[in-house]
């Protein structure tokens, strides 16, 4: 059982890895309010499908990377992320079973939440965004989840990840 | 062992206050720069490998240019060399002669200026805050507060130093405050960023003060953080607005903050200008 649960750290990792490069790769300037949140969105997956291994601790340690590799201040997406997982997990075995498109919807609302999180600390430190492209992420965030989805879990199950 | 039992709820009260604890200590007291650069180390690899396809295009580009057109540029960089070289001249003795009244006059004396260039990373930062990545950090004996250039005008200052990069707020930030004065007759006011990387806001500038579209601004140096006499921004629009108290002044950059993927960073120093007058009255006795 304790070999079992290893299997495949790995991949974790390295999706998550792949996650923070998104982050960061360059866009075009008009595309960058709508940069899904890559990292968000993969530690949601990983916290549906795993739930026991990927939770809540994961989430916060990857929030802190993204805080740090954008600049902003060390604990705002540590945070969001964290509320975000602790959520998913919470619903995981209704989110899990739902259709795609529904999960789409229930993506949007949680990453909604982690971003209004988000900007009610910058709110809080004087540094809030002043423009309704703010949300973007939220919605692009929405529209790829079926992809990001279909593509995560196939890496799952190629490799055996359990 | 399952993840919501009563240890996960302990655990994740814990990670809640512990993540309030970090933002109001990086917020308030500045003690978390050490664990941000520890951090920043980890993530550098990312960071760079980012950036690496939009360094190595421009290093092909670089590299694989026909011969005729290096020449026609070599061209053209010498006659740019020699104008500025001519310009030169006169600059340095009109310094000089400057520094000799100002000894005169008994007014501190103006400092002259370290410079290094750095590179831009290719990585996205926050895309509602005005900040980007450069190659150079604690390494390279960049500080907090340091004044960033390019070849047109003032580009930022540095905000964070990391021990490879450090990352730059521009002056277009929503959050950065420049003291400028109009370089035609000294007015003295403040540009703060817009959010908008082609505007600067004027602020506190009476509706009868003596500023006019097309005004240079340069740096004051009253702020203490940026050299005085930088340029910085050309006035676009005044409008006078009897109702209120202040008019409504804005200003373009002209440092090229879309374009620029060289910066310079900028030291503040005691030494060039001083040594050479010292040697030119030396060499006058």
């Amino acid at each position: 059982m304790a070999e079992k649960k290893k299997q495949g750290s790995n991949v974790i990792f390295l999706t998550l890895l792949a996650a923070l490069f998104l982050t960061v790769l360059p866009l075009p300037e008009w595309l960058r309010p709508f940069r899904p949140e890559w990292a968000t969105l993969v530690v949601i997956y990983w916290c549906l499908a795993l739930p026991v291994r990927v939770n809540i601790g994961v989430a916060w340690v990857m929030g802190l990377t993204v805080d740090v590799l954008t600049g902003t201040l060390l604990g705002q997406h540590a945070l969001a992320m964290a509320i975000v997982a602790f959520f998913t997990v919470r619903l995981h075995k209704q989110i899990r079973v739902y259709p795609l498109w529904q999960q789409s919807l229930s993506v949007f609302t949680l990453v909604a939440l982690g971003q209004l999180l988000v900007v009610w600390i910058r709110g809080i430190a004087g540094d809030s965004p002043d423009s309704w492209l703010y949300w973007g992420p939220s919605l692009t965030s929405a529209i790829v989840w079926p992809v990001v989805f279909v593509f995560l879990r196939d890496i799952r199950r190629k490799f055996r990840v359990a | 062992m399952f993840a919501y039992g009563q240890a996960a709820g302990l655990r994740f009260a814990l990670l809640i206050f512990f993540s309030l604890a970090l933002m109001t200590i990086d917020h308030r007291l500045h003690y978390l720069d050490n664990v941000r650069s520890v951090i920043s180390i980890i993530v550098y690899p990312i960071q760079y490998i980012v950036s690496f396809p939009s360094s190595a295009t421009s290093w092909m580009g670089e590299n694989l240019r026909s011969r005729e057109d290096l020449l026609v540029d070599n061209e053209k960089l010498d006659t740019q060399n020699a104008f500025l070289q001519a310009q030169m001249q006169k600059y340095v003795s009109l310094e000089i002669e400057n520094m000799r009244l100002r000894r005169l006059l008994d007014a501190s004396e103006k400092l002259t200026d370290r410079v290094l260039t750095a590179e831009l990373l290719a990585v996205d930062l926050d895309p509602f805050s005005h900040k980007v990545m450069i190659n150079k950090g604690l390494r390279h004996d960049v500080h907090k507060g340091q004044p960033i250039l390019d070849a047109s005008g003032v580009y930022g200052q540095v905000v964070q130093v990391n021990p490879i990069v450090s990352s730059v707020m521009l002056l277009t930030d929503p959050g950065h405050a420049l003291p400028v004065q109009v370089n035609r007759n000294g007015l003295r006011t403040i540009a703060g960023g817009t959010g908008s990387t082609s505007v600067l806001n004027l602020l506190h500038i009476p509706n009868n003060a003596d500023i006019k579209q097309g005004d240079f601004l340069v740096t004051s140096g009253l702020g203490g953080v940026f050299p005085a006499g930088y340029p910085v921004a050309k006035v676009s629009v005044v409008e006078p607005d009897p109702s209120q108290p202040f008019a409504v002044v804005k200003a373009e950059p002209l440092a090229n903050l879309e374009s620029s993927r060289e910066v310079l960073l900028v030291w503040k120093e005691k030494s060039g200008q001083e040594k050479a007058l010292v040697n030119i009255e030396d060499g006058g006795k």
